[in-house]
Formats: structure tokens, sequence, C-alpha cells
């Protein structure tokens, strides 16, 4: 038998009842639609989830020095973690009750009646700060290990800092006070990606800083390449303070596959589940009316049979039958699916994400639920005696 | 002496219902090829149950049925389905055409089954179904057709495969006289050429143009 005679036989069998060959899918339709929506959704949702953990977060790793009779960490030893394999940049910085509201005062003194006193927050860092918070410096320089070896009374101001003291330029050097201690402004930090809250701040070298209770590191920020952050997180401990890390607290983002899985999972489960009973449902659906249908042309089987068609012709015929209504409803659904993707995106605003495999297989998974379907009544088709089937 | 194309030796059918149904019993018939045989006998006398076993639709409860020369009660279900598809041609009692086909599909299905090539089967269908005189019908769905149409769509569907043996039931039993006429040339002109027919038929125009006669009465057969 010519493979396109099976088709055509098949076929015209399907067209024969149209409204009852579109009824039979529809099971299948459900499931497979439930199923592509699920598995679309939640890849959907997980990849919006991970984009929330993109570069900055999954790279940023803090290390938290608590107080200690003696110095945890000194500022030198920053240099060990920046060496570590993995690590882009890194910064020591110490920061204090003491000096969280200091008051700081530009020496602006062109209009009297202008209040130029501000509370501000002082901290003293190591000098890779910039970087170390992926920020840019607006104006002028940060202070260099020159500027920390001489003791130089210099200030940087985070931008923020800067507007709120009417320091906009530095070409006359100008200068803050803090309390009554004059420093030279040399530079103005600015678009911190990282610790944005010292934006506001003053930073001071770790020389002069230990007037204001900012001798002692009590934070390092440390950014690492794409992937290296779980590492890093376990090394830079013992980098900083051999012999002592386990008294530093490590903050470290968890890692984005594990945080992907475990949306993927939650959301999955249920509706997989549901799809998969859908599917189930939809087979039921299918083998029951292929039943109906090899009853009701008993006659057409036999017919078929005194012309010469062998048992594998007759099973062939219905199994293809099934199979093409399964796979039609594979269709169909994948299509319904994608489309509902597709818009649950939309109206939030997420770029789907829609698995090529996922479009493929969702068809084949209907015509292989059309194919075990019609397993029993294509046995049972073929195994009719033709003259029992001609009577 | 050429294999005549049916030889049966005391075939006999028992269908195994309460009490037992003996519809055929030791039954012995030779055909010869390009015979025209007529089988007449009274309802229920087995007429079809005969037909079913020379067109190996089902099988004998004993004895021998040798087509052209081969032994077919020992053949296996599938060389029986290939003698069946590839010599033996059907024209039953109910028609049996597919309803939502058309007529000429219909007669085309007689060739999806066999080895022969798709090429030209719907030439060869429409010259079947011009010979039964259904040209004008070709598009119809059996529904629409009255019982002599169908009946002659059905011979136009027994002819297509060019079988070598020809089994008939009640082939004219819709027909009007003149339709009538029409199949028996055209029965005629196909012995001519060398098919082998056995008709089932109650009308004795039928039979008469026959050049054979047989009878059954209660499962068993007589020459007339
Ligand atoms: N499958 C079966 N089981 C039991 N008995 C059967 C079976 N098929 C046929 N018979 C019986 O065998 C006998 C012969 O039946 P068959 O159909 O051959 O008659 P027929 O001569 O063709 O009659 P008609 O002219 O009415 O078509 C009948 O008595 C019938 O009841
Ligand atoms: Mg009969």
């Amino acid at each position: 038998m010519h493979p396109r005679d099976l088709l055509n036989e098949a076929m015209a069998g399907l067209l024969a009842r149209p409204v009852r060959s579109v009824l039979t899918t529809l099971g299948t339709v459900l499931g497979i639609t439930t199923l592509v929506v699920t598995l679309g959704v939640a890849a959907t949702a997980g990849n919006q989830i991970v984009g929330r953990f993109d570069e900055l977060t999954a790279t940023s790793v803090t290390v938290e020095v608590p107080e200690n009779p003696f110095p945890l960490v000194d500022w030198a030893d920053v240099g060990r973690v920046t060496r570590l394999r993995g690590v882009v940049s890194a910064a020591a910085l110490a920061e204090s009750n003491q000096s969280a509201n200091l008051s700081v005062r530009s020496n602006d003194m062109v209009d009297p009646t202008r209040v130029t006193d501000q509370t501000l927050t002082v901290v003293a860092s190591s000098p890779g700060l910039p970087a170390a918070v992926k920020g840019r410096m607006v104006e002028g320089r940060y202070f260099d290990a020159g500027h920390i070896a001489r003791g130089d009374k210099v200030v940087v101001l985070g931008q923020h800092a800067a507007k709120m003291l009417g320091i906009t330029r530095l070409e006359r050097a100008p200068a803050v006070f803090i309390g009554t201690q004059a420093y030279t402004v040399i530079g103005v930090l600015g678009d911190l990606k990282r610790e944005k809250s010292l934006a506001s701040a003053v930073m001071l070298p770790p020389a002069v800083g230990g007037r204001y209770g900012l001798g002692t590191v009590t934070r390092v920020l440390v950014n690492t390449g794409l992937g290296a952050a779980e590492l890093i997180a376990k090394q830079a401990p013992a980098a900083l303070s051999p012999g002592n890390e386990a008294l530093l607290q490590v903050i470290s983002p968890s890692s984005p596959t594990r945080a992907r899985d475990a949306v993927e999972g939650d959301v999955n489960a249920l509706f997989l589940i549901l799809g998969l009973v859908s599917l189930v449902v939809g087979a039921v659906g299918i083998a029951n009316v292929t039943l109906v249908t090899v009853m009701e042309r008993i006659a057409e089987i036999g017919l078929r049979r005194a012309l010469g068609a062998a048992r594998r012709h007759v099973a062939a015929q219905f199994l293809l039958e099934s199979t093409l209504t399964g796979l039609t409803g594979g269709i169909v659904g994948a299509s319904v699916g994608i489309v509902v993707v597709v818009a649950v995106c939309a109206a939030k605003q997420w770029t789907p994400v829609l698995d090529v495999r996922l479009a493929v297989m969702a068809p084949a998974a209907g015509a292989v639920v059309g194919l075990l379907a019609g397993l029993y009544p294509a046995l049972r088709a073929a195994r009719m005696e033709p003259v029992n089937a001609l009577r | 002496m050429p294999e005549p194309v049916i030889l049966l030796d005391d075939l006999t059918k028992e269908f195994p219902t309460d009490p037992p149904v003996r519809a055929l019993s030791a039954i012995n018939l030779r055909v010869e090829r390009s015979d025209y045989v007529a089988v007449v006998g009274p309802s229920g006398s087995g007429k079809s149950t005969l037909l079913n076993m020379l067109g190996l639709l089902d099988r004998p409860t004993s004895g021998s049925y040798r087509l052209d020369g081969i032994e077919t009660t020992m053949l296996k279900d599938s060389a029986r389905t290939t003698v069946r598809g590839s010599r033996i041609g059907f024209v039953f009692q109910s028609f049996h055409l597919l309803p939502h086909r058309s007529v000429l599909e219909n007669v085309m299905l007689a060739e999806v089954y066999g080895r022969g090539s798709r090429k030209g089967r719907r030439e060869r269908a429409l010259r079947a179904l011009e010979r039964v005189r259904l040209s004008h019908r070709v598009e119809f769905l059996p529904g629409r057709m009255s019982g002599g149409e169908r009946q002659r769509a059905a011979i136009a569907r027994a002819l297509m495969g060019e079988p070598a043996l020809l089994l008939c039931d009640e082939p004219t039993g819709n027909l009007d006289s003149k339709n009538t006429d029409a199949v028996l040339d055209l029965f005629d002109e196909l012995r001519a050429q060398g098919m082998t027919i056995v008709v089932i038929t109650h009308e004795n125009e039928v039979s008469e143009r026959a050049a054979r006669r047989v009878r059954i009465t209660d499962g068993t057969l007589a020459e007339e």
C-alpha cells in the first residue's frame, strides 16, 4: 500500500465526521496548552528573576568585619583579596556610629545668610573605592597611597554631598570643615552602582580617619567576575584575616541557577501535573472515540479486507487517524499555549522566553498521545474477521 | 488439462452456534476458466456462505478449496488476503459503498491495497464506471444515488482490479430489466475476455443467461 494512499484514507476517515474529529482533539488541545503555558511562563518568570539577579547583584560580595579587641583586617589586607582569581575590584571601608552624623561645612562664606552646615556621614576607605562601588570620579580624583602615606588632609565627596555643600568645581581647591578641621576636596565621586548611600558621604583616607573612630576596617566590598561570587565568598575571609576567617561575615548573592530552579520548581509542579492529567484525559477521549468509530465502521473494515487490505493496513489506518487527531491537538495546543505565554508576557512586560524545543516537542507529544490512544482500537479493528465485518 | 479456477472437494461449513448450523455440507464444485455459473436456491440455503468461502472471506470447517490450483484452506491469513486482493472481485448483496466518498473514490478504493502504481488509477476507475454506464454520476455520494446506480457502482469497483474471478451476490436485485440486460451484456463481455463469474441470483433472467446453473438446498449443492 502506498503511504500516500494510507494518508488519504486516514484523512478521509477523519474528515467524514469533522465535528466529531474536532471535539475529539479538545482534550489534547487542553493538555498541550496547559503544558506549554506552564513551561513557557515558568521559563519566562524564572528568567525574569534571574534578570533581577543581574550582573551587579550576582557579582557583589561584602565581607563584614565585626568589632574586635584587635583589628581583624588591616587596611593593606585588601590587596590580598584583589589578587584572588575572579576578583575584579575590592576596597575596604570604615564606618562608625561616631562618624555617622558629623557636621560638615564648606569654606564658601560668600553668603552669610546661607546655612552651609550639613550633617553628613563620614567614612574612611582604601584607595580602590571608586572601582569597588562601580562609580566614577565626576570631578578630580580619588586619594591614592601617596596621600595616605603622607597623611594628607584631603577628602573626596559623594556627588550628593558635594551638591549639598555647594561645591561644584575644584579649580580653586575648595576646602570643607569637619568639625573644626579643614580638608582639601580633591574629588567628587558619583554614579555609584553599589553602596549608593556613599553618594551623600564624605570619604577620608584611613590615615586621618582615626580621629573620627574610623581607624579600623569594618567592611570590605568585593566585585567578582560572573559566576565567581560563590567561590570568592568562600576564599575572601581567609585572604583578609588568616586564622580569623570564622569571625568574618560574608554576604554573597544566592546562586542564580538555584534561584531559577526554585521558582520554576514551585510554579511548575502543580501545573505540570494538571497538564499531564489533561493529556491523559485527552488520550482516553481519543481512545474512546476511535473505538466508537471502529465499531461504526465495521462494514467498512470488512470491505477493505475484501479489497485486499491486510490486518496491518487496517491497523495502520486507525492508528494514523488517532495519531493525526493527537497531532492536530498538539499543534493547536502549542499555538494557543504560545499565544497565551506571549500575552502573559505582554501584560507583565516581561521578555517572553520560548524554548524552540518546546514548540517542536508539544505537537510531537500530542501525536504520541494519539498514537497510544489508537493502539487498542486499531488492534480491535485489525482482529476483525472479514466475513463477520461484512455481515 | 489446465487447473480449474475453482475446485471444491467435500467443502463443509458449520457455524458453532447452539444448535450448530450446517450452512454447507460436503459441497463439490468445479468451475473452469471463463465459466459463468449461476447459484440459485431459497433464502437461507447457504448461497452467501458459499460465496464467502469462494472469496476467501471465511474458512471452511472441513474439505478442500483449490483456487487456480492453490490449496487455500492451508494458507495463512496474509496470503489469503493477497490472493483475495489480486484475483477476486466482489459485488456484495448490500453494495458496501463508503457513504462519505464519491462514487469515483469508491471505485478507486479497489486499487488502494494492491501493488499497482497510483498513476492512471483515476482513468481506470472512470473507464470502469463507463462500462456500467455511470459516467454521469462520478462525483456523486452513494447516498444520493438510486439502488440500481449504487449496484452498478459496486460492479464498477469489482471490475477495477481486473480480477480473474468475479463473485456477485444478487448483482441485479435492484435493477430494472433494461439495466439488468446491460449488466448481463457486460458479464458476457467479461467472460469473453476470460473472466470467471459466479453469480447468486433469484432471477430467472440472470440464471438463464448463465452457461451453468447450480442449486443449493439446505446446504447441499446440485447441478441443474
Ligand atoms: N455467522 C453465522 N452463524 C450462525 N449461522 C449463520 C451464520 N451465517 C449464516 N448462518 C446461517 O447459515 C444459513 C445460510 O445463510 P446464507 O447467508 O448463506 O443464506 P443465503 O442463501 O445467502 O440466503 P439469502 O438468499 O436470504 O441471502 C442460514 O440459515 C443462516 O442463518
Ligand atoms: Mg445471501
